[in-house]
């Protein structure tokens, strides 16, 4: 596959899976149905077929187990490609994400790396049971020693995850599941970004809008809604949110004033709550209005039937929009 | 004594058949579960029973030291090793050099023998760093750093033995290239469930490993008849694993048990799980008071049972010369006053050393908050402390 295609983002993370499995007989994908099933969601349909069952891997059904037989399959010097079925179920390898993976290279002063890549599919929008809808990320960007980042679009699922597997850290990679099925163009020739970077996906001039993850098309929702009214809003994609690459969101915020933040998860101690503390802290003189944050609400994600009152969609950000411009 | 013990066989059962050659006054009575093991043990030189004598009295030797340095406040902590040396010195050198030890945090004596400089334990419990070896740097024998979360390094070993399968390391018939992985865990941590998921991953890819479980009856003040109520290694052949009890505080019965077991797990024939009856005869750790929770007359039952007394008054009926136990002293008394000597003279930290190995790659937030503690201690500079 070499130049310029149209996938779903769960094919052309299928793709880059492949690339990385190609690339290196030193990549493992480790999960619950991902062999002969192709995953719950079927992004790594084939791989099995493809690779043989010692590179793609149909493990017995704990999620602490794979976690922590993924650490111990890096120390023998693999790159173990972990697959959690559904947000909620990654609570389970908790322990093993926070107080092992995360930590080993610290405690080993450096000898000992851990490229272990962690695929979550996460978030709402697919009116799911319990702990199926979730938005975890605030946990594992909290912990020092991880990385994390959530893809936006198919190019990027295609070459983040490559640059995921290729990293010498541990790697929590968030997929927006409800984007799964979302095309778009794969550049294959080229990657576009580095992992770690954000990006402006709309410019603007009136408010910068930031998010990550399945927000980022709502938020380009909003943007047009808001361009009819006569509102110019700049979009901003985070895409890492461990780190955080906040030269495009402060330039940005430098240049309109205004910064709303949009999230499905919850506000309290969220990545909407990071970003805004560290704009204020550092481009306190260039805003006209506190930056506001767009969340889920702090209760436990509802059943399904509420997800759209749960889940900010287009109106609710610019509801926030119009609260920052009204200062 | 608890009612676990009162209703049925429970975690203790005295019942089940153990692997002993040792008793415990020191005579050599081979249990029938040991006659399996009577023809490696019976090929032991004299050479191979003292060396495990030396192990065994020279780490106890630092091991005491090493609380003795915590009571004089030279360590935020120390875990004694005392009574379990047996287990540890059997198990660590039935290991061959091509094997992989993960350890718990109680593993003095099996570090020692695997090359680990034991100032680098003092290193971990003075406050100096959280790792204090580098397990690929092949003077430590393979071994694996402490792990403070019990069990969870059971996973890291299964998966470690899972790579081995996958890259062909063990299975080829050959004993002396095959590696195997040796885990050691704790009674309390065998109620952890990442060790039940250990065991599962374990014997679902047939991994060359021992599960070898340090049963020292006590998980700080929690007795194991909490833990469990059937012997502990039944619970591996729960797993399909084949399981099997031992005397841990015999020497002999250590070593060849788990020379037997590593041997079939390198050769492909899949896990293998040990329970190693001992004794805790010190405190969980230093900050721990074993007076509030168990006897004295337990305490003094299981000193009677004494690893190195026993191997001493067995070595005593071999014939071993006076000489060769006043160098076994000479030689722990020299590393006690050796570790001492280190310790006083270990230095302190420096801040910026908190940054450094947060992540393999440059992380942007690590370096600026760096950069921010360097400038603010600078701001000091010149003030009068």
């Amino acid at each position: 596959m070499t130049g310029v295609e149209t996938l779903p983002l769960s094919r052309a993370i299928n793709a880059g899976l492949r690339a990385s499995l190609a690339g290196s007989d030193r990549v493992l994908l480790m999960g619950e149905d991902i062999g002969k099933l192709g995953g719950v969601f079927r992004v790594t349909e084939g791989l099995q077929a493809e690779f043989g069952d010692r590179r793609v891997l149909d493990t017995p059904l704990a999620e602490s187990g794979l976690v922590g037989t993924a650490i111990g399959l890096a120390m023998a010097g693999f790159r173990p490609v972990v697959e959690i079925q559904f947000d909620g179920f990654v609570f389970p390898a908790f322990d093993q994400i926070t107080t092992q993976l995360a930590k080993l290279t610290n405690r080993h002063e450096g000898a000992l790396q851990m490229p272990v890549v962690i695929r979550i599919p996460y978030g709402g929008h697919i009116g799911a049971v319990e702990h199926h809808q979730e938005s975890p990320e605030a946990y594992f960007a909290h912990t020092p020693g991880l990385r994390v980042v959530s893809p936006s679009t198919p190019n990027d699922g295609y070459w983040m995850i490559q640059d995921a597997i290729a990293s010498a850290d541990p790697v929590i990679f968030l997929e927006p599941k409800a984007k799964y099925w979302m095309k778009g163009e794969v550049d294959t020739s080229a990657r576009a970004l580095p992992l770690h970077a954000s990006r402006v996906v709309r410019r603007g001039t009136d408010v910068t809008l930031v998010g990550h993850g399945a927000m980022v098309t709502t938020m380009l929702q909003a943007a047009a809604l808001a361009e009819a009214e006569g509102t110019s809003i700049e979009v901003i994609d985070l895409r890492s949110l461990s780190p955080i690459d906040y030269g495009p969101i402060l330039e940005s915020v430098r240049r309109t004033g205004r910064m709303v933040y949009a999230q499905e998860a919850q506000g309290f101690a969220s990545l909407g709550s990071e970003v805004a503390a560290t704009v204020m802290e550092q481009a306190f003189y260039a805003l006209e209005a506190p930056v506001l944050r767009v969340s889920g609400f702090d209760v436990p994600f509802p059943a399904a039937k509420l997800e759209g009152v749960y889940l900010p969609d287009a109106d609710r950000i610019l509801e926030a929009v119009d609260r920052s411009l009204a200062y | 004594m608890t009612d676990a013990t009162a209703t049925g066989a429970g975690a203790s059962d005295t019942d089940a058949p153990v692997v002993r050659f040792l008793e415990a006054d020191g005579t050599f009575a081979p249990t029938p579960a040991a006659e399996r093991y009577r023809e490696a043990v019976d090929g032991l030189s004299d050479a191979d029973l003292e060396t495990f004598y030396r192990d065994m009295a020279v780490i106890r030797a630092f091991d005491v030291q090493a609380t003795n340095l915590q009571r004089q406040g030279q360590l935020a902590l120390w875990p004694p090793s005392y009574g379990q040396e047996a287990a540890q010195v059997g198990s660590a050198r039935a290991a061959r050099p091509q094997d992989h030890l993960f350890p718990s945090y109680r593993e003095h004596v099996v570090t020692r023998i695997r090359g680990v400089d034991p100032i680098d334990i003092i290193r971990v419990m003075r406050g100096l760093t959280h790792g204090g070896w580098d397990p690929t740097d092949p003077a430590n024998g393979n071994t694996r750093i402490y792990t403070l979360v019990l069990g969870a390094q059971t996973l890291h070993a299964t998966g470690f033995g899972m790579g081995l399968v996958f890259d062909g390391r063990c299975g080829t018939g050959d004993p002396e290239r095959d590696e195997a992985v040796i885990v050691y865990y704790g009674d309390g941590a065998s109620s952890q469930g990442d060790v039940h998921e250990a065991m599962v991953f374990a014997a679902s890819y047939r991994t060359p490993e021992v599960f070898f479980l340090q049963n020292n009856q006590w998980a700080i003040s929690v007795p194991v008849a909490t833990q469990s109520r059937t012997p502990l290694f039944k619970r591996g052949e729960g797993y399909g694993m084949p399981s099997i009890r031992i005397d841990g505080n015999d020497v002999l019965a250590s070593w060849a048990v788990t020379r037997a077991a590593l041997d079939e797990a390198r050769s492909g024939e899949g896990p293998r799980a040990i329970e190693a009856m001992t004794y805790r005869l010190g405190a969980h750790t230093t900050s721990d008071d074993p007076t509030k929770y168990r006897t004295s007359d337990e305490e003094e039952s299981w000193r009677r049972r004494d690893p190195i007394a026993r191997m001493k008054a067995f070595l005593l009926g071999r014939g071993a010369s006076d000489a060769f136990f006043a160098d076994v002293d000479a030689e722990a008394e020299a590393l006690a006053s050796d570790i001492r000597e280190r310790t006083n003279a270990l230095d302190g930290l420096e801040a910026d050393s908190m940054f450094a190995h947060v992540y393999s790659e440059e992380h942007p937030l690590i370096e600026q908050q760096r950069q921010w503690l360097a400038g603010y201690d600078a701001s000091f500079e010149g003030d009068q402390a």
